[in-house]
């Protein structure tokens, strides 16, 4: 597993959700809710995703560490002990 | 013999294109199956029948658009001979019917798809069902078309006669909000009510519940307000029902109408059914059916015309208050605003608390602002001991 690899979860599941979002385009700092029109529900579906993918279970305390790509992808690599 | 019509799926539903037939003639069907698909402004319905029956004829083919309250099948009883030909010769001699068995009656399950590529499908005549879905939910995405139509430069638009034309499916659905949105603020006297609630003790609650379960089956907060929006009916009852044009009619149950937000811009307000009876998961569970099945097509069209009130949360845009405009002919309608840290006083202290904005519109023919009063005051003690939404 790498950061590529987590990488590509991410927009998977993301796009599986929000399919008409622009992936080409998407800023890693800025918010996905944002740029990809998401709501909360749509967020839920992304992490149930996440948890089956990666086999990764995000706390509801720990939802805004998923704020952005970055921020998900450098927390995503910490659970799965994936050095940078 | 009974005609079966184009439903209204709604007060600002005025046409819908059959997408296909989901029963053939001398088939038995049962009040609540699904027999057709209909295309409408928000999306494919899935229609349910009304009543028991044999289907006689079908009289419309896939693709034709046909006005609300249009007939488009005959049904008969039980028994009931078949009907052989039209009682009346039709003096301007009408295309002939089609003869029915030639529909096919596909098996299969409906190709899933968004409303965007939906739009963008009939667009470019492309057939929804020759296109492979790239998500893992099967869903065909306003992308894979157009991957299709770029790897399919030559599409050729054909259109057989008496088909609907392309429809600007975005447009037709602001004109169709604004004219049950018109009819609303025409013949409803609103009164607005709103009060802020503590939600702090709710939230924290609810994080405690979730923190205990799988992820899949975590509540959102938006359900914790449903169900509390539902519950706290039963002290007004009056704000749950139907004024069909004279008289409020109270209903036995509360089909609780949720706004959803479509991709690509709309809105549609499929209600849960028997809300009241349902506790916060099942709320849940009813709440992700809907919105998912809102957002891919599929909706029932039980679902688009039972709403006995309808709530709307625009809380997740930001939004601290809404006054919504009430769906004809329900009566009332519940807005959620967003959790906002803000000072609060108790017990002659400040405080910081998490607090909601919650408003009423109502329906002044229905009730009075006093009894409107009540409601807010209830669904404010329902947020104050979670535990009894659970």
């Amino acid at each position: 597993m790498t950061r590529q690899d987590i990488r590509a979860a991410l927009i998977d599941a993301l796009s599986s959700i929000a399919p008409e979002g622009d992936y080409a385009v998407l800023r890693g700092d800025r918010p996905l809710r944002d740029q990809l029109d998401i709501d909360s529900f749509d967020f839920l579906n992304v992490v149930i995703r996440l948890h089956d993918k990666l086999a990764v279970d995000v706390s509801e305390a720990d939802y805004q560490k998923l704020a952005t790509l970055d921020s998900a992808i450098d927390y995503l690599a910490t659970r799965l002990g994936v050095s940078a | 013999m009974h005609e079966f019509c184009m439903p209204s799926l709604g007060a600002d539903m005025e046409d819908g294109t059959l997408v296909e037939w989901n029963m053939k003639p001398g088939q038995a069907v049962k009040r609540g199956d699904i027999v057709a698909v209909v295309e409408t402004q928000k999306g494919a319905v899935d229609v349910e029948i009304w009543e028991d029956g044999i289907v006689d004829r079908l009289l419309i083919e896939p693709g034709t658009k046909v006005p609300v309250g249009e007939p488009i099948a005959m049904l008969r009883g039980e028994g009931e001979p078949e009907a052989v030909a039209p009682k009346k010769a039709t003096p301007t001699a009408a295309p002939a019917v089609p003869p029915p068995a030639a529909i096919p009656i596909r098996e299969a399950a409906r190709v899933k798809a968004s409303p965007a590529a939906r739009r963008r499908a009939a667009e470019l005549g492309v057939d929804l069902s020759r296109i492979t879905a790239s998500s893992a939910a099967g869903v065909v995405s306003l992308a894979d078309v157009e991957r299709l139509a770029q790897a399919r430069p030559a599409v050729t638009v054909e259109q057989a006669p008496g088909k609907a034309a392309p429809p600007d499916r975005a447009a037709a659905m602001r004109a169709a909000i604004g004219a049950a949105m018109a009819k609303s603020k025409r013949e409803i006297p609103h009164y607005y009510l709103g009060a802020t609630l503590d939600v702090t003790d709710a939230l924290a609650w609810l994080e405690q519940e979730n923190a205990g379960r799988p992820v899949a089956e975590r509540v959102l907060f938006a359900a914790l307000l449903l169900r509390a929006a539902a519950l706290a009916l039963a002290e007004v009852p009056e704000l749950n029902g139907h004024w069909p044009g004279a008289g409020l009619q109270v209903a036995p149950s509360v089909h609780l109408g949720v706004g959803i937000a479509l991709r690509g811009g709309g809105l549609v307000a499929p209600a849960i059914h028997d809300a009241e009876k349902k506790n916060v998961v099942q709320i849940m569970r009813a709440l992700a059916d809907l919105i998912t099945r809102a957002r891919s097509g599929g909706l029932r069209s039980s679902e688009l015309t039972d709403a006995t009130i309808t709530v709307t949360n625009l809380g997740e845009q930001g939004v601290e208050e809404v006054y919504g405009v009430i769906y004809p002919p329900q009566v009332a309608l519940v807005g959620f605003g967003k959790v906002l840290a803000r000072p609060w006083v108790r017990d002659g202290e400040i405080m910081v608390r998490q607090t909601l904005r919650v408003t009423l519109s109502a329906d002044h023919r229905a009730s009075v602002g006093h009894r409107g009063a009540l409601y807010l005051a209830a669904l404010e003690r329902l947020l104050l001991e979670p535990e009894k939404l659970s």
